[in-house]
């Protein structure tokens, strides 16, 4: 049989059987990439600006990204004094279960001291938790130092988005992806790693 | 396919099809002359049985697609509409989503009889691998239909499975993106996999179905004593312990058809939801993407896995584990090494053993469904190990098994 073999017409055999994988592969490519997100889910889900100089010492504002409302408080250094002080009180103090960039691995969960991001939905089951900034005592906590509070099943979350022992949500409140354009504007859904 | 001629001599109408398509003889290859052991048990029922649930999906599947709309905005009312306005349409959604239960009950046995019998064994390892495949892209089929409802267990699902993807290292994010085709499950997610649903996995799964029966009528039929019926034919070469398929075996699979349609027309008619086994009562309950199901569970026939999953604290690990709990089926033919096939002849660990595994399999189900206390991940810890365990027992035990004689023919039936 081997004998047989016309060497040439086996070698065009073998490369046209080349060439053809190799364009079965190019061709693949439309089918595989059609799944990407579209230009408009892109659109409708890109990084979003916020603009942080208008928000006084202890203010919240309140910016939406990917249909998720996404917190941004302008902490006091009053407010975030008291945050070495929680951690005996807190699930997961160092937020090793929590949903966040690797930047924000610190006490104050953010890339700048007094600035927090959050996304503003409760790990428990979804509700909106409500900004309590004083440190004064609360119907639901007499020894209230600041932070969030969800009227749903009463979650409660520290000035750093930390959960409270005792509260139904097992996992602090989610860091989302942000970075500073500059000193005034941060832009969540963008690492910072390409801006 | 040189056996066109026999056929062709007959004349009149069939005999001009015969020239020009073998109808006759792919009748007599895998109906009227396909030899089958004389000895089918029960387990023998559940082949056919799935073959008619799959038609049953096809059927009301078409029919579902008739009057439903992949549209996030609008896909959750199409199915009130079916189940409230369309004529018959809650029939029709009914025997599709009873349908999709009743094929993991009949495929679980069916697995389970290849793994009695030693169906698995040489020289029908291809019709256990290709059947494993079918069982693959079944719980394929089975997630996306899930996810079509649009209910928000459908959604929450979707959600937590497509996460699965983000385990893969290096690519999990962007690999995650591409599957929903968004940054969240969104109307992009609903209406890919109502395309892979409705026709892509369909046109696989039957073809596969195809290839599983041609590779079992290839080697031929096992049977509850795990003897070759090939081994002694009679002079005209038909196996002496084997009777055609039909009418032997069509008229047995018709009763068990009617015992299956029994149960399955009760469950339809009466218990169609299972008590939230079937479908779930948080499914009830349109998509929301604010708001979590108290127990994100998926449907009773994925449980097994996802306690495995759960039982792993470690995302990465937890998938690969429920992974490996899959893939390791693939093998079973090569992990068990004794030349027995059936347990009939097999001593008493092997049967202790593959009844722990069947039990271990069992509760890992139901802690799939339960929230995840310390007890129950510890359960589920332990189950777990004892379901791999098996596999590593079997390739060390079946090494050199002591078993009963075999015998050669089927006695008494």
């Amino acid at each position: 049989m081997t004998d047989n073999v016309n060497k040439s017409r086996r070698t065009l055999l073998l490369s046209t059987g080349a060439v053809g994988v190799v364009g079965a592969g190019f061709a693949a490519v439309p089918f595989l990439k059609s799944w990407l997100p579209s230009e408009r889910a892109k659109a409708a889900g890109g990084p979003v600006k916020a603009d942080v100089s208008k928000i006084e010492p202890g203010q919240m504002i309140n910016v939406m990204w990917r249909g998720q409302p996404v917190f941004v408080v302008n902490r006091t250094t009053k407010q975030t004094n008291v945050l070495e002080s929680l951690n005996g009180k807190l699930k997961d103090p160092d937020s090793e279960g929590s949903t966040q960039p690797d930047y924000v691995n610190n006490i104050y969960r953010s890339r700048k001291e007094n600035l927090l991001v959050v996304v503003g939905i409760c790990t428990h089951l979804g509700c909106s938790p409500k900004y309590y900034p004083d440190l004064v005592p609360q119907q639901f906590d007499t020894e209230w130092k600041g932070g969030f509070f969800c009227p749903c099943h009463s979650s409660r979350f520290d000035i750093s988005g930390r959960v409270f022992s005792g509260s139904p949500a097992s996992r602090n409140l989610d860091v989302p992806p942000y970075a500073f354009l500059d000193d005034n504007t941060i832009e969540i859904g963008n690492d910072g790693e390409q801006a | 396919m040189g056996k066109i001629a026999s056929s062709s001599s007959k004349g009149g109408f069939g005999g001009w099809i015969n020239d020009r398509l073998p109808v006759t003889q792919f009748y007599k290859d895998h109906l009227s002359e396909y030899y089958a052991p004389k000895n089918f048990n029960f387990w023998y029922f559940f082949g056919s049985l799935a073959l008619l649930v799959l038609v049953n999906q096809i059927l009301t599947g078409i029919w579902l697609t008739m009057h439903y709309k992949p549209d996030a905005a609008q896909a959750f009312g199409m199915v009130e509409y079916i189940m409230r306005d369309v004529p018959w349409g809650w029939l029709i959604r009914y025997l599709h989503t009873t349908g999709a239960s009743a094929f993991f009950v009949v495929i679980y046995f069916h697995m389970f009889r290849g793994l009695l019998y030693g169906s698995y064994k040489k020289p029908r390892e291809l019709v256990w691998i290709i059947g494993m495949v079918i069982y693959l892209a079944l719980m394929a089929e089975a997630f996306l239909g899930y996810v079509l409802p649009w209910g928000n267990m459908s959604y929450w699902g979707a959600k937590v499975i497509t996460q699965l993807f983000g385990a893969v290292p290096f690519v999990g994010d962007a690999l995650v993106e591409w599957v929903r085709g968004d940054y969240v499950i969104s109307d992009a997610t609903l209406n890919r996999f109502f395309a892979l649903h409705v026709v892509a996995l369909p046109l696989a799964i039957v073809a596969l179905v195809v290839l599983h029966i041609a590779a079992l009528h290839t080697v031929g039929s096992n049977n509850p004593e795990g003897v070759d019926i090939k081994k002694h034919k009679d002079e005209n070469g038909k196996p002496l312990d084997g009777i055609p398929f039909h009418p032997y075996y069509t008229v047995k699979d018709i009763f068990g058809v009617g015992v299956f349609l029994l149960i399955f027309l009760f469950v339809v008619f009466v218990k169609p939801d299972m008590g939230g086994l079937f479908l779930e009562h948080d499914n009830y309950v349109p998509a929301d993407p604010l708001v979590t199901p108290a127990l994100i569970k998926p449907v009773w026939y994925f449980t097994p896995f996802y306690a495995m999953l759960r039982a792993v604290p470690d995302m990465q690990l937890g998938a690969l584990i429920m992974f490996a709990a899959i893939v390791v089926l693939f093998f079973l033919p090569w992990l068990d090494r004794s030349p027995v096939k059936s347990i009939r002849y097999r001593r008493w660990p092997f049967k202790v053993m593959l009844s722990l595994f069947a039990v271990a399999f069992i509760v890992l189900g139901w802690l799939g469904m339960q929230g995840a206390t310390e007890l129950y991940k510890l359960m589920a810890q332990v189950l777990t190990a004892f379901y791999f365990f098996y596999f590593v027992w079997l390739f060390f035990y079946s090494r050199n098994e002591k078993y009963h004689e075999v015998p050669t023919r089927i006695e008494g039936h």
